[in-house]
């Protein structure tokens, strides 16, 4: 390997992508907006579900409960009706997510300490039917409840997040999931572009060689992955107080071993896509199960074994591992080295097929 | 040092059931201006390939610069300059910088890539665009701007592919003029092109159809071999005695160029009285007069008498 060819190739890189302006802005802007969007928007501890009521007992006591339920925020009233008929309908038409039915009864079936009140659900999207089950095992407001309180029989403590704030687990796996989003494209299109515009003919005509090819196309792209992760993590910090417990030289080494091997992953596609349009279809086929499958959007644990092996082939499931006991439970390299030496093995099995089948032929 | 740059016996290539270049001999010499001469689709673009070590040949063997190819392609990639069909220069770079890139990927040093950038740039006209982007040069400096990328490294050969298909006919001369000046340096060019004047000032040149090499020699022998066989009819109804002409045995093609027919007959019967007589009848005012054959005459024989030759059983 000759550095001065290599440093050659990898400054050609960068002026090419300084003159590339809708790149350049992708590179600073796809990080922002997704940490905006996630970090704002999403948030799976739902509050103020529109809520209506069916009170047909209409007693000071059930007055109450319903008054109980709305204080713990989880629902908002939207609309009080008379039968639980006009309550089906909303549900139906959307306009409602839960439907509380106080039945006339309601005060004997206290009495008798049967079920009291019935909370409709639109089952219709799994977090709003946890979240409104919450509001079942929510006490009703009489003197009794106090055992009730009392003789809870489990308690749950949350370390690392106890407020339970989404952002917390969401902005380091957003550094996971921007990296895997743009570096494989990035490298991708990169060398599919020099084919489809006929620069490659020429560069395999030169004694560049094809390691020194792949690695000054590469290099440069780390670098920028590099600043997408401060860009995030700083912004994280900032706007979402997100806690970084250990060190950051570890989250940084992790970084690297994300964006190397997605780097590695994008080279592979390169060398097997014709076309530019190509190349971004064959990244989006791994960044979905990425997203689906890493434990980003959905817990590893909970997943068929089938999904958890393919889970376990993917980059940023490994990346996530690492990065969460990094940034929110102070671990280390030590604790976490499996994660590591899996990444490393993708890194060597991918760039290893990647140099194998570019060929500096034609055919 | 031989005196042979580019040796290459039974060079074939297929793909899939295509035969692009089927079993070419070749013997290009050192210091020539080497013409490959075919139309569209005949060859040429493969063979040149083939050649540099870009594409494996199906069969045959292939000697350049005294490397075997393609088992030697690396070394030879040192010391061969290829200018490819396409333009393939970086568009969003700018002249100046396409030039660095591709001196320093040479193995220039950081001095010399210097002195010879700026070199390039003043022999090949450039030197008032060094700050343009390649993308928005004309056809005919874009042509400059690769003939001064392939030749940075001062190659001991030159391949050139179709290197005026999209330039006007000054530039065209102008571009011609470089090539002979490498030439006098020392520096092997082999060159593809489908026009006929260009193909007139090689020293040698191979005409190829359809995947065979159907001539080769220099331009005089080539030309020579048709003495006696050309003629030019003046009549005032060309058309019809085109027609007359176009039937008859013996002719081999009728060329109208404005009101005179160009004859070229095949070398049984070359007689400017046999042609009278089937003329006779076209009009009053008939003159048949031998000329000199030249290069399209050659590339006319050679591409028809391939087509026959494969028209006869086996």
């Amino acid at each position: 390997m000759n550095l001065r060819r290599l440093w050659a190739i990898m400054v050609k890189e960068l002026r090419q992508l300084r003159r590339d302006r809708v790149t350049l802005a992708m590179i600073m802007g796809m990080p922002i907006l997704q940490l905006l969007l996630f970090g704002y928007a999403i948030n799976l501890n739902l509050r103020h579900l529109p809520a209506a009521v069916a009170d047909q007992a209409q007693t000071s006591g059930s007055r109450a409960a319903i008054q109980d339920l709305f204080a713990s925020g989880v629902i908002e009233l939207d609309a009080q009706v008379q039968t639980p008929q006009q309550l089906l309908d909303l549900l139906r038409q959307g306009r409602i997510s839960v439907g509380i039915v106080v039945p006339p009864d309601f005060e004997r079936r206290r009495l008798d300490g049967r079920e009291a009140l019935q909370v409709l659900v639109d089952g219709s999207d799994n977090v709003v039917q946890s979240a409104a089950g919450q509001l079942a095992q929510y006490p009703l407001n009489q003197p009794d409840n106090f055992h009730a309180r009392a003789i809870t029989p489990i308690s749950v403590v949350s370390f690392y997040n106890p407020e339970r704030r989404s952002p917390v687990n969401i902005v380091p796996g957003l550094v996971g999931v921007i990296l895997t989003m743009t570096m494989v494209l990035f490298t991708a299109v990169a060398i599919v572009r020099e084919t489809e515009r006929g620069n490659l003919e020429l560069l395999i005509t030169t004694p560049v060689s094809r390691t020194e090819l792949m690695i000054g196309k590469v290099l440069p792209y780390a670098g920028i992955g590099l600043l997408q992760t401060t860009v995030i993590l700083a912004l994280g910090v900032w706007l979402f107080r997100v806690p970084v417990r250990g060190s950051l030289g570890d989250i940084y080494m992790a970084a690297s071993l994300l964006i190397l091997a997605n780097l590695s992953l994008g080279l592979l596609i390169s060398t097997r896509a014709k076309s530019q349009f190509q190349a971004m279809q064959m990244t989006f086929f791994v960044f979905l199960p990425s997203i689906l499958l890493s434990g980003f959007m959905f817990p590893y644990a909970g997943m068929p074994v089938v999904a958890q092996w393919i889970s376990e082939l993917l980059p940023l499931t490994h990346f996530l591992r690492l990065v969460r006991g990094i940034m929110l439970r102070g671990a280390d390299f030590g604790d976490l080295w499996h994660d590591a030496v899996a990444l490393l093995a993708f890194i060597a099995v991918m760039l290893t097929l990647a140099i194998r089948l570019f060929h500096k032929r034609l055919d | 040092m031989t005196d042979i740059a580019i040796q290459a016996r039974g060079l074939t290539k297929r793909f899939g059931t295509l035969v692009a270049v089927n079993a070419v001999d070749l013997t290009v010499p050192r210091a020539h201006v080497y013409g490959f001469l075919g139309p569209n689709g005949s060859g040429k673009s493969t063979t040149i390939r083939m050649l540099c070590g870009l594409l494996t040949p199906s069969a045959g063997t292939i000697e350049v610069l005294g490397l075997s190819i393609p088992r030697q392609a690396e070394q030879l990639k040192r010391r061969i300059g290829y200018m490819t069909q396409k333009f393939s220069l970086f568009d969003d770079l700018s002249v100046r910088q396409n030039l660095e890139f591709l001196a320093t990927v040479q193995g220039l040093s950081r001095h010399d890539t210097r002195t010879r950038v700026d070199e390039l740039l003043l022999r090949y006209h450039l030197d008032d665009r060094q700050p343009q982007l390649a993308g928005t040069l004309s056809g005919g400096q874009k042509q400059r701007l690769a003939l001064a990328g392939a030749v940075v490294h001062r190659p001991e050969l030159l391949f050139l592919d179709e290197p005026t298909s999209a330039v006007d006919p000054e530039s065209r001369r102008d571009f011609w003029e470089k090539l002979f000046e490498l030439a006098d340096e020392g520096t092997t060019i082999l060159v593809s092109s489908h026009y006929m004047d260009e193909a007139e000032r090689c020293h040698r040149l191979a005409i190829l159809d359809n995947g065979n090499l159907v001539a080769d020699g220099t331009p005089r022998d080539l030309t020579a071999k048709l003495q006696g066989r050309t003629f030019l009819v003046r009549t005032d109804s060309p058309r019809r005695a085109k027609q007359v002409l176009d039937t008859q045995p013996g002719v081999l093609s009728v060329a109208q160029i404005g009101n005179e027919l160009r004859v070229l007959m095949t070398d049984t019967h070359p007689n400017a009285d046999l042609l009278r007589g089937k003329l006779a009848g076209v009009g009053a005012d008939v003159d048949v007069q031998p000329v000199e054959p030249n290069l399209e005459d050659v590339f006319v024989v050679a591409t028809r008498r391939h087509a026959s030759q494969q028209e006869q059983p086996a």
